[in-house]
């Protein structure tokens, strides 16, 4: 049984369509993400299904029991928020067993599961602190506490970890991912992030404008994008299409490719069955440490970029030569035809 | 740093130009300073150290001239005589009821100024809520006179269901106490609870709790500093009125009444200023209890 179901869920903020007839669902025990670009609707999902924005139309489903007219305090789920929303007045201990305290759970009782719950995110020994006296990581570790001590059955994270450098954000993916293997839960997690999302997720649903372009588990999302806008927001991809495909490809249609399954080769280069060898001229190189971007323009119109990655083998040509006439080998099975049923978007480049 | 080690190369290598000022920003500062220092420390503190001295001289009982011979008899009095005593203490209660009774009916509309209004609503409430301020405080208390006077408005209205105007006396100033220093207990509150994050409240009910479980374990532990804060004006201004009780308070004595009387009529300036002393130490106590709490932060 689903853990989480929205069916038809809408909500608008006046003129506004936040999100728009969402059919989701979310299977138990799951790590699901919702990804999108800010404004896309995604967080409002999230605050709907926590109880926080009462839909304009459709259902939030728990279970199989409906709540969408329940209060917060009345669904079995919990949120780890954006700014962790500690309570300041108490200490961390006290924060933690809040949950169990309000729902009458007795004194013993509720320290030892907040104990237990502390050394989870690994945070023993820090039940006495002020929340001000600790840093954002740890903060975000009593956020998580606080929510997993009531053992819900759906947790709710919403961009937690946003506001984390980098090294630690990526530390806390890694640790995310293990708690909940752990616990069991089904985690929601809301993030604007692609590699935070395909890196700890069973599944992705990827929103935009208030609605819901492709779910799909992470190497699929990546893989075979289900539209233009997914390609393009989830890592990098060249686009091909209208006369520049006509040209390059002898075909028409939308298609994009990832930088890494292309490949740049000495000019004249002639294609290996099931292969292109696309003429062009090198334009730019951007060195990126793990990796170097070529950017070609193509005789035949448009521009690829390609990623190759620094192993420190001499064996390929090198790339850093600007205005070089180079060849740009792909192999067909790397297009990735788009659908057509997305329009044009400008703002995927 | 950067700027100013900049500075001190720029003083050691160019040309010396600009004044001593604008190379000494001790010593700009200081200047700057110095009349609102000067203010405080003059008009404030001096005036202050004023009253105590005062307090200590004592009155030829004949001539009525001012004796500089240091004596305590004037707090002597205060402590032996028990009207005065009756009458401190009576300023101080009412003083706390004022505090506690506005308290009360701030928190409600503090509460719904900084969360629930729409950002239009609130305008207007802040707006309402500032505009007594600008009447004229006899204009407020004269007002509040001819409504407890007999058959005044509160009388009219209280007709029908029985209820009498409570008529001039104490419970009328402690009334229109409340009623005038209302203001200054919504705003801190206000400014208060608007700082504090909404997702603290989702969290709460997010957690289990439901309305009242949040007001009572999260907003009120929240508000307490503003509510601390804005008592410290309701109880202040309370402790030194003495217009109020002299236009709706009766016969009723506050130490301000008998302040004025002693300055005035009476002509005993060290006893007034002994008796004013009063009102100072109490407040000093209250600002240092405050401070626990962490009131005075966010005033």
């Amino acid at each position: 049984m689903a853990a989480v179901t929205t069916r038809g869920l809408t909500k608008d903020f006046g003129e506004v369509r936040a999100v728009d007839d969402l059919d989701l669902e979310i299977a138990d025990g799951e790590f699901f993400s919702m990804l999108g670009p800010s404004g896309s609707g995604k967080t409002t999902v999230l605050r709907m299904v926590a109880g926080f924005e009462r839909p304009t139309s459709g259902s939030v489903l728990l279970g199989d029991q409906d709540v969408t007219a329940l209060p917060p305090h009345r669904r079995d789920v919990n949120t780890v928020f954006q700014d962790y929303a500690i309570f300041p007045h108490m200490d961390v201990i006290t924060n933690v067993e809040y949950g169990l305290r309000v729902k009458g759970v007795d004194r013993r009782d509720r320290r030892r599961r907040a104990e237990e719950a502390l050394s989870a995110v690994r945070l023993e020994g820090y039940g006495r602190r002020r929340p001000h006296q600790l840093s954002g990581g740890q903060r975000q570790r009593v956020a998580l506490a606080r929510a997993l001590v009531n053992r819900p059955k759906v947790l709710l994270l919403d961009e937690p970890l946003g506001a984390l450098d980098l090294k630690l954000r990526q530390e806390m993916q890694l640790e995310l991912k293990q708690i909940q293997r752990d616990v069991g839960i089904t985690f929601v997690f809301v993030t604007h992030d692609q590699e935070e999302a395909l890196s700890m997720s069973d599944r992705v649903a990827v929103f935009r404008d208030g609605r819901v372009e492709q779910v799909a588990t992470p190497i699929e999302l990546y893989e075979r994008p289900a539209s233009s806008f997914v390609a393009g927001f989830v890592g990098i991809s060249n686009r091909i299409s209208g006369e520049t495909a006509r040209q390059l490809l002898g075909t028409s249609g939308d298609y994009a490719v990832r930088p890494e399954r292309l490949r740049v080769a000495p000019a004249g280069t002639s294609a290996s069955p099931g292969e292109l060898s696309l003429p062009g001229k090198v334009r730019e190189v951007v060195y990126l440490g793990p990796t170097t971007h070529a950017i070609v323009e193509l005789h035949g119109g448009g521009t690829l970029t390609i990623s190759r990655p620094n192993t420190g083998a001499t064996a390929e040509p090198p790339l850093e030569a600007a205005d070089r006439l180079v060849a740009v080998v792909l192999h067909r099975d790397s297009l990735i035809a788009l659908s057509g049923g997305t329009e044009e978007t400008e703002e995927t480049a | 740093m950067t700027s100013s080690a900049a500075q001190t190369l720029a003083g050691a290598t160019g040309p010396r130009r600009g004044s001593l000022l604008s190379r000494s920003g001790g010593l700009r500062t200081g200047l700057l300073l110095l009349p609102p220092m000067l203010w405080l420390g003059v008009a404030y503190l001096a005036a202050l150290g004023a009253l105590l001295v005062t307090s200590l001289w004592s009155q030829n009982d004949f001539t009525g001239d001012i004796e500089r011979i240091w004596t305590f008899d004037n707090y002597r009095q205060l402590w032996d005589i028990p009207v005065y005593r009756t009458i401190a203490f009576r300023t101080i209660g009412i003083a706390a009821l004022v505090t506690v009774i506005d308290a009360l009916l701030a928190f409600p509309v503090a509460l719904y100024m900084a969360k629930v209004a729409s950002p239009r609503g609130r305008r207007l409430l802040v707006i309402a809520v500032l505009m007594p301020l600008w009447a004229s405080y006899l204009v407020k208390a004269y007002a509040w006179r001819g409504m407890f006077s007999e058959g005044g408005l509160i009388d009219w209205v209280g007709k029908p269901f029985g209820i009498h105007s409570p008529g001039y006396g104490l419970v009328a100033t402690t009334i229109t106490l409340a009623y005038l220093w209302l203001p200054y207990m919504i705003l801190p509150i206000y400014a208060g609870l608007e700082r504090v994050p909404d997702s603290l409240f989702e969290a709460s009910g997010d957690l289990g709790a439901g309305a009242w479980t949040t007001l009572r374990r999260v907003v009120l532990p929240m508000a307490f500093p503003a509510v601390v804060a804005g008592s410290i004006f309701t109880f202040s201004l309370s402790l030194g009125d003495y217009i109020a009780v002299t236009i709706v308070g009766g016969a009723g004595q506050l130490i301000g009444t008998v302040v004025y009387a002693n300055v005035g009529t009476a002509n005993n300036l060290p006893f007034a200023a002994a008796f004013a002393t009063v009102p100072v130490v109490v407040m000093l106590v209250y600002l240092a209890a405050a401070r626990r709490t962490g009131a005075l932060e966010s005033l």
